[in-house]
Formats: C-alpha cells, sequence, structure tokens
C-alpha cells in the first residue's frame, strides 16, 4: 500500500519535470513555427538583397542585413583579440587565486550581467559624448563629426557587451591545451611568449572560433545597446564611413513592429525581418554551441 | 653533433628579453581591461547623472522668484513661465548666448526634479515635468515577479529532470536544446509577445489593454528560463556522488534521492540562479518596451499596462535634449539598474557561492 | 671514477607543506648513463625535474640547496633558465608530440633558436631523427602529423626533437614505460648509443632496464636517496637492505 504510493509520488515528479522540460522545448518550437509560418511567403532573395520602398512598406532588408553584418564584423575586430588575450593572461600569466586573477574574472562576469541598455547608456556617455566629441573638439576644431552617435561607437558598445562571451570560450579551450604540450615546448629551451604562440594560440583556434561566432550570435540580435548609439529608422544609403548611422536587422522589427504608422500593412515584412534574424542568431549559436560541445569532450 | 662544451656562467647568464617583457606587459595590460570597463560603466553612467544634483544655483532664482511673486501676485504653478519669460532660449532648445542663465535654468529644473522622483507620477514631457520613479520601479518589480514566477519553476522543474532523471543521451541532446533559448534575440521574443502572445491571452483571460504586465512577465520568463535552467543544472550536477550513494544505500530510491537530497543541497546554488535570472529580467529593456504597454500605471492588477525603468531608458533617451534635466534622470535610473545588476552578481557570487563550497566541502 | 658533470649538494625540495625530496647528494657522471629507480611516489620525476627546473613551473614547489653542471650552480640568481632547458633537455613519460607535421616537430626547436634556414633546418632535421633511429620509417613522410606515428615511433620522435637543440644532458622520464617490447628495445639500444656524447638520467620502473642500460643507479626511497653506486654493484651486491628488498621486488 505504501509502496504504491511511493511509487504515484515518484512518477508524478518525473512526470512534473518532464513537462516542464516539455513546455520549455514547445515554447522554442512554437517559437520557430510561428516566425517560419508567418515570415515565409516574404522571405525570398530579392526581399533579402533589395532596399525598402515606400515608406518601408514593400521591399526587402537589405540595409539591415548590411548593418548587422558591418556591426558584427566591427565588433568582432574589437572583442575577438581583446578577449582572446584576456583569456591568455587569465590561463598563462595570472596566478591562480591571485587576487588580480579573482578581481577580472568578477569583472568578466559582471560585464556578463549587466543589462544590455546599460551598455547603451555607456556608449552615449564615454564613446559618443567623450571620446567622440573630444576627438572632435581636439582634431575637427568642434565640427560634429565623431561626438553622434555611428557605426563604430555603437559596435565598439557592442563589443564590451560580447567580450564576456569571447573570454569564456577562449579560456575553455585554452584549458583544453595539454600541459605536457607546454613543458615539452619549454624543455626544448623555447621561452614562455615562444610557447603561447607556436603551442598554445594554435590548439585554442577552436576556442577563438565559436567565442568569435558566440559573441556574433549575441552580438547580431541585440537592440538595446543600439537604441541612441547609431542604429537609424531609415537610411536611404549604406554606411560608407565608420561615422555614419547604419539600419540593424533588430532594430528594424522593433521599429517596424512599434512604431511605424502601418502595422498591420508590414506584418509580413516584420515577420520576415524576425525569420531573418532568427535563423541567423539561432544558426550561429547552433553552430556555438556544438563546436563547444567539443571542446568540453577534449577536456575530459 | 654534440661537442659536450662545458656549461659556464657566460653562456648561462640571465638575458633580458624584450619580447618577453613586452608580451607580459601587454597581456597583462589588456587583461585589466576588463576592470577598466566596470569601473568606467560606473563613472561615465553616473557622471551623466550626477549634474541632476547640482542645484545650488537654484537658490538665487528661488530668492528672485520670490520678488517677482510678491511684485507679480503669480501662482506657484507658473513659477517656470517665469523663468522662460527671461529667457526665451529654453523653449528652442538652442545653445544659450549666455551660458549662465541656461546653467541656471537647468538648476532650477533640477531642482523640480528632484522634488518629483519621489512620487508615481512619470510626465517628463510636459509644461510641468513630472519624474516620479515610483509607478516605473512598482511596474518593473511587476513585471520581474510574473517572469520569475513562471521561469522559476519550469527552469528548475527542467534541471531537475534533465540532471536525475533523464538518460545521459538525452541530456546531452537537452543541455544544449535549452541553451539555444538563450541564444533567442529579446528583439525577437518581443515581437513574439507583441503578435502572437497579446492577442492570445486577451483572448485566453478577456481583459482590457492587449499590451500589459502580464504578457511582458510571460515574454521576460522566456528570456530568464534558460539562466535559471543552466545554471540549476550546474549545481545539481556538482552535487558530489557521495551524497547520493549515501541516501540511495540508506534505502531511499531514485526519485527520493533527486528530490529530498540532491534538490536540497544545491539550494544555493538554484538561489543564485533565481537572483541572476532576476536581474535579467530586471534589466530588459527589448522585450519590455514591445510587450509590456509602456504606460506608466500604479496598480497592483497584472493585466494593467506597465512601463519599466529600462524601457523607459530605451524609449526616452534617443528623444531628449543632451545634458538637460530629462537626461540625467534617464541616467539616473541606468545607474539604479547598474548598482542593482552588479549587486544581485555580487551577492550571488561571495554569498551563495561561499555557501555551496562551504557545503560541499564538509563545512 | 669518470669526470663529474651534475653534483647536487643538499637539494630538497617540498610541494607546500609536503617533503618530496629530502637533502639529495649525488654526483652525476659526465657520458654515462645513470638511472633513477624506487618506488612509486618516492620523488624520481620530481628529482628529474630539478635538473632542468621544470619545477618552477609548478608554484606550489620550494627548493632549497645546489645543483652544479660543470660546477656551474644552476640555480643561482644569474642563470637563464631558457637557455638552461636548450642545453639540459627532456623526454616524458608520455610521448607527446606537438600535433605539426613530423618535420615541423624536430625543427621546433631549432626555430624557437631562430634557424630558419631550409637547407640547415632540412639537415638538422634528418641528423636527428637519424640518431633517434627512426630516420628509415619516417623519410617518406616527414609531412605528416606526427600524431598518426605509432607510440614507439613518436617517442622516438620527441627524442630527436631533443635532439635536434643539441643538448650536453638528456634527462627521460619512464620514456619506455607505455612501450611495447620491440619498441622498448630500440629505445635502450638508442640510450646506449646516445651515452658516447650525452649524460643521460633516466627514470625506470624495470629493473631488468636499469640493469641493462645504464653505468650507474641510483635508488630513491620516499623522497630520500638511498644508495648511488655502479650499476653492477648496486644489482649483484647492495649495502643497504631497502635496495636489496627493491631489486629483488620484496618490497611491501
Ligand atoms: N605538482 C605537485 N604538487 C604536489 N605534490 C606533488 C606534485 N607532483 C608530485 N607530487 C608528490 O610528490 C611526490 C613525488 O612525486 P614524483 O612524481 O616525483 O614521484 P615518482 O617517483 O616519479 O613516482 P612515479 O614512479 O609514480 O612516477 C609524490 O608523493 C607526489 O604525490
Ligand atoms: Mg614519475
Amino acid at each position: 500500500m505504501m509502496k504504491t504510493f511511493t511509487k504515484i509520488k515518484g512518477a508524478l515528479i518525473i512526470g512534473i519535470t518532464g513537462l516542464s522540460v516539455m513546455v520549455i522545448l514547445g515554447i522554442i518550437a512554437i517559437i520557430l513555427v510561428v516566425v517560419i509560418i508567418g515570415g515565409k511567403s516574404q522571405f525570398s532573395w530579392e526581399f533579402l538583397t533589395s532596399f525598402p520602398q515606400d515608406g518601408m512598406t514593400k521591399g526587402g532588408i537589405f540595409p539591415a542585413i548590411y548593418g548587422t553584418v558591418l556591426l558584427v564584423l566591427i565588433m568582432s575586430v574589437a572583442a575577438v583579440p581583446f578577449g582572446t588575450i584576456t583569456a591568455l593572461y587569465l590561463t598563462e600569466y595570472a596566478k591562480e587565486n591571485s587576487w588580480i586573477a579573482k578581481t577580472i574574472r568578477f569583472a568578466i562576469r559582471t560585464l556578463a550581467v549587466v543589462p544590455s541598455i546599460i551598455f547603451g547608456l555607456f556608449g552615449l556617455g564615454f564613446f559618443i559624448k567623450f571620446v567622440g566629441a573630444g576627438m572632435d573638439n581636439a582634431f575637427l576644431g568642434g565640427r560634429l563629426v565623431w561626438g553622434q552617435p555611428n557605426i563604430l561607437w555603437a559596435s565598439l558598445t557592442m563589443s564590451l557587451l560580447t567580450l564576456p562571451v569571447v573570454i569564456v570560450s577562449v579560456e575553455e579551450s585554452m584549458k583544453t591545451v595539454p600541459r605536457e604540450l607546454r613543458e615539452a615546448s619549454l624543455a626544448l629551451g623555447a621561452t614562455k611568449w615562444q610557447t603561447i604562440r607556436k603551442v598554445v594560440l594554435p590548439g585554442s583556434v577552436s576556442g577563438i572560433l565559436t567565442g568569435s561566432i558566440l559573441a556574433v550570435g549575441r552580438g547580431a540580435g541585440e537592440v538595446a545597446p543600439l537604441l541612441f548609439t547609431g542604429a537609424a529608422y531609415y537610411l536611404a544609403t549604406l554606411p560608407s564611413t565608420l561615422h555614419d548611422q547604419f539600419m540593424v536587422l533588430g532594430y528594424h522589427i522593433y521599429i517596424m513592429s512599434t512604431q511605424s504608422a502601418n502595422v498591420d500593412q508590414t506584418l509580413p515584412i516584420q515577420f520576415a525581418t524576425t525569420l531573418v534574424l532568427l535563423l541567423l542568431t539561432f544558426i550561429l549559436n547552433l553552430i556555438g554551441v556544438v563546436l563547444r560541445s567539443q571542446i568540453r569532450r577534449k577536456q575530459k | 653533433m654534440a661537442e659536450n662544451t662545458r656549461f659556464t656562467a657566460e653562456s648561462l647568464k640571465k638575458k633580458f628579453r624584450l619580447s618577453e617583457f613586452l608580451a607580459e606587459k601587454f597581456i597583462t595590460g589588456i587583461a585589466f581591461l576588463s576592470i577598466t570597463i566596470i569601473v568606467l560603466i560606473f563613472v561615465f553612467v553616473f557622471r551623466e547623472a550626477i549634474p541632476l544634483f547640482r542645484t545650488g544655483k537654484a537658490k538665487e532664482v528661488a530668492v528672485k522668484e520670490q520678488v517677482t511673486k510678491i511684485n507679480e501676485g503669480l501662482k506657484p504653478e507658473s513659477y517656470g513661465d517665469t523663468v522662460n519669460q527671461a529667457s526665451p532660449v529654453v523653449v528652442t532648445n538652442k545653445p544659450a548666448p549666455q551660458a549662465y542663465d541656461e546653467d541656471v535654468i537647468r538648476q532650477v529644473e533640477n531642482k523640480k526634479a528632484l522634488k518629483t522622483l519621489n512620487t508615481a507620477t512619470w510626465q517628463p514631457v510636459s509644461d510641468n515635468p513630472r519624474y516620479g520613479l515610483w509607478s516605473l520601479f512598482f511596474g518593473t518589480l511587476k513585471v520581474t515577479l510574473i517572469a520569475i514566477l513562471i521561469a522559476a519553476p519550469l527552469g528548475i522543474l527542467a534541471a531537475l529532470f534533465t540532471s536525475a532523471f533523464a538518460p545521459t543521451w538525452l541530456r546531452e541532446i537537452l543541455k544544449p536544446a535549452i541553451e539555444l533559448l538563450a541564444g533567442f534575440p529579446s528583439v525577437v521574443i518581443g515581437f513574439f509577445a507583441l503578435m502572437v502572445m497579446a492577442s492570445f491571452f486577451q483572448d485566453l483571460f478577456g481583459y482590457a489593454s492587449r499590451l500589459n504586465a502580464f504578457v511582458g512577465g510571460v515574454a521576460m520568463s522566456l528570456a530568464a528560463i534558460p539562466i535559471i535552467y543552466t545554471i540549476t543544472e550546474d549545481a545539481l550536477s556538482s552535487v558530489p556522488a557521495t551524497y547520493k550513494e549515501a541516501s540511495l544505500a540508506l534505502g531511499a530510491n531514485h526519485w527520493q534521492t533527486a528530490f529530498f537530497v540532491t534538490l536540497p543541497a544545491a539550494t544555493p546554488g538554484i538561489f543564485a540562479s533565481i537572483l541572476l535570472g532576476t536581474g535579467r529580467v530586471f534589466g530588459e529593456t527589448m522585450i519590455a518596451l514591445m510587450a509590456t504597454g509602456n504606460a506608466a500605471l500604479l496598480s497592483a492588477n497584472p493585466f494593467e499596462s506597465v512601463r519599466t525603468l529600462a524601457a523607459t531608458i530605451g524609449a526616452e533617451m534617443a528623444e531628449v535634449v543632451y545634458g538637460d534635466t530629462h537626461y540625467s534622470v534617464l541616467f539616473l535610473i541606468g545607474a539604479l539598474l547598474f548598482i542593482f545588476s552588479f549587486g544581485m552578481n555580487a551577492l550571488a557570487e561571495f554569498y551563495i557561492k561561499g555557501r555551496l563550497m562551504k557545503r560541499f566541502m564538509g563545512r | 671514477m669518470k669526470e663529474i658533470k651534475i653534483k647536487i649538494k643538499d637539494l630538497t625540495l617540498h610541494y607546500g607543506q609536503k617533503l618530496a625530496l629530502n637533502n639529495i647528494c649525488l654526483e652525476i657522471p659526465d657520458r654515462r648513463v645513470t638511472a633513477l629507480i624506487g618506488p612509486s611516489g618516492c620523488g624520481k620525476s620530481t628529482f628529474l625535474r630539478t635538473l632542468n627546473r621544470m619545477n618552477d613551473l609548478i608554484p606550489s614547489a620550494r627548493i632549497s640547496g645546489e645543483v652544479l653542471i660543470d660546477e656551474l650552480n644552476i640555480y643561482d640568481r644569474n642563470i637563464d633558465v631558457v637557455n638552461l632547458r636548450k642545453r639540459v633537455g627532456m623526454v616524458f613519460q608520455k610521448s607527446n608530440p606537438f600535433s605539426k607535421s613530423i618535420y615541423e616537430n624536430v625543427a621546433y626547436g631549432p626555430r624557437i633558436n631562430g634557424i630558419n634556414e631550409r637547407k640547415v633546418l632540412d639537415e638538422i632535421v634528418e641528423t636527428s631523427l637519424k640518431r633517434a633511429a627512426i630516420w628509415n620509417e619516417v623519410k617518406d613522410r616527414l609531412r605528416d602529423s606526427a600524431l598518426g606515428l605509432s607510440g614507439g615511433q613518436q617517442q622516438r620522435l620527441c627524442i630527436a626533437r631533443t635532439l635536434s637543440v643539441n643538448p650536453d644532458v638528456i634527462l627521460m622520464d619512464e620514456p619506455a614505460s607505455a612501450l611495447d617490447p620491440l619498441s622498448t628495445s630500440k629505445i635502450e639500444e638508442l640510450i646506449h648509443q646516445l651515452k658516447e656524447q650525452y649524460t643521460i638520467v633516466i627514470v625506470t620502473h624495470n629493473m631488468q632496464q636499469a640493469a641493462r642500460v645504464s653505468d650507474y643507479t641510483a635508488f630513491f626511497y620516499l623522497g630520500e636517496l638511498i644508495e648511488f653506486g655502479k650499476t653492477k654493484t648496486i644489482f649483484t651486491n647492495p649495502t643497504i637492505k631497502q635496495t636489496e628488498d627493491y631489486i629483488t621486488g620484496r618490497f611491501g
């Protein structure tokens, strides 16, 4: 009697926990399916490669795709080297448990949890109003060029946000470079820096790649940091210099779905744009997750 | 090959290697960047908020004001107008010819703004702007509460299933699959909430405003679930096997062990996951902008529209004049958000992780 | 007795609080093979790694005493560790080739010394591989990954890599422990040839191997050097009971 009761409770618990998993997976599936169904009619090569027309009620999203790609490229150029070097410091130079290493790790984790809108504020207050305006005053006699939102400041802001992603991935993979290989190199009379260049870095290429991909996936989808650092509602031309504003997929979705006059009319465009962004980030994350699980397997 | 040279002091004398030295200094310098960034964020977010507290010159004006008031017999409400009359530049927001005057006006506005912070009315764009933070704060709290009430049980139970009941092959699929949700851009979740969930829930519950705290909360739970799930799963998996074995050896079965031994042993980690999930939701901007309705109402009803702190920054910062009172208030809100998320993280790290450690190290 | 190459004086090493080597005094002869034997955990590897200052890499290791190579104390403050390691090569227990080609593995050492000229590198690679008795097996696939070699071949490649920087002393930590008998005998043969030019210190768990390849033997136990002498003497007529027990396999 008692035993069957226990059994029922056990089945219940496994049932409830299993159900939670299914609910979560279900939500993921529903979002994917809804966005795919809603967007597929509009989704075409034409849509991806043409400019918006008629006040963004027709046409494609090429400038937004272009802006997104440009944004994540500039962002990676900043975030990947800095992230890799920080990871290098943590794995190769820092003494484990020294207060410096601990503080740096804490800073990185803090960076990872600071709300993305705060990065936007920082981008505005630091890059645009401090660095940018400072550059204008110092070199251009106060002419307003760098002291306003643009793609460079937006990308740099985004690179701060994605820095932890890079650091964590690279560090993880640097730890998989066997100690024996480092020792082999040092025993041959290589210096530490030579060992890093010839053994550690080549051994963590996959981690650097994973970190970059995950960072790009993150950066491509974030909108909040761009709201006032350079994303534009509509531009007739593509950004051609670093001090131009730019269109970006996520911001485009936000604007089209909340700020435009004829939301219903452009619904297919909105869904298709969302589909593009979701596919982009989904695929990037999928690749990143697979690569990372391979690195983790190597760790064991 | 080896002509067996002798080891001599000269041949093994310490060498200074410039590249080695530079590499180390350079790498160390870059590593400090993360700390620098955190400090800079602190400094610059506060730097833009601080002018709000400069009200010294407002006193002088207040004195003059008093005189004017007596002279003209004006009502206190038109206080701002008097100043405007004194220098019409404010209306056009062009750089004032006399910097002194603009500064004074700014400080008068600051003083008024500071007085209104502690109220419930958020009305920054009006003749008589009011910057009451309470409705924003409670709005944020309401949405956060709803989101966590949904995300925490789902995330924790799913994590329990993954770590305790799922076979290894399934676990290796589940973890990355649910982590993929973390990769969904919040603007996509916000769009989904705006276009699909809002109508669905309105049909279901039949409330008045389509976008409200509940819709926003549900949508934000999707952002919090992966965080809570992942950290809880890690905490559950790192409960030492000896704990479980001891329990099993005492005759407890599989689910009893999972529920009464593993889960309690991982409480600090689970608590940390909820803290971090809360931090995430608290500062979430895009979902809030798109799904909560953005009306700064003070109400306990979950089906009313709300305006969160983060959404307020996101919606208004692009429209404000650089350096004016409204601008500083938005940065003040940012500073509050930053302190909050920083505190959440620090709490999760120092307090919870320390406890977790102690617990596993056998006190 | 032959000329002394390495003289160890009162060497003591701690890992944190744990004493790993206690007051070791030992003289290692030039161009001879010295074997280090002893039960697991007695400090053989630790001792070997003090000879090229590999223990510097372990933060918890603290060391006192002197290691003199040609009368030069390698723990002196003015010693350049990087250059020291070029002169005191090391072969590890687990073969650890880089995931590069066979050629690049051997060229690694010369390259870090700034040798980049193709012809010179080719020559060094060839002589090193020949000396390590692996040239004939790999000469047609120098560009292939070193990880595709068998365990025995990998270990000989690692020896070739060590030889490529032309050291004076070679330290070997159980170089044949993971190998099959055939590969083991090849390595032993190799050691026999190498001792004409190099001073070799080898750690081994295999008594027969120690007897076969070494001229001198040091027996370690619990971080102490128990006995040191000519291999023949140690194996046929040890003076200390512990040594005898260990060698005859009667050890607890
Ligand atoms: N990095 C380290 N930190 C702390 N203790 C260590 C470290 N390396 C070795 N030890 C300890 O020092 C002692 C000597 O170790 P060592 O590796 O020198 O032994 P060994 O004689 O080479 O053993 P084996 O024959 O198993 O290789 C052992 O008790 C070991 O646990
Ligand atoms: Mg050993």
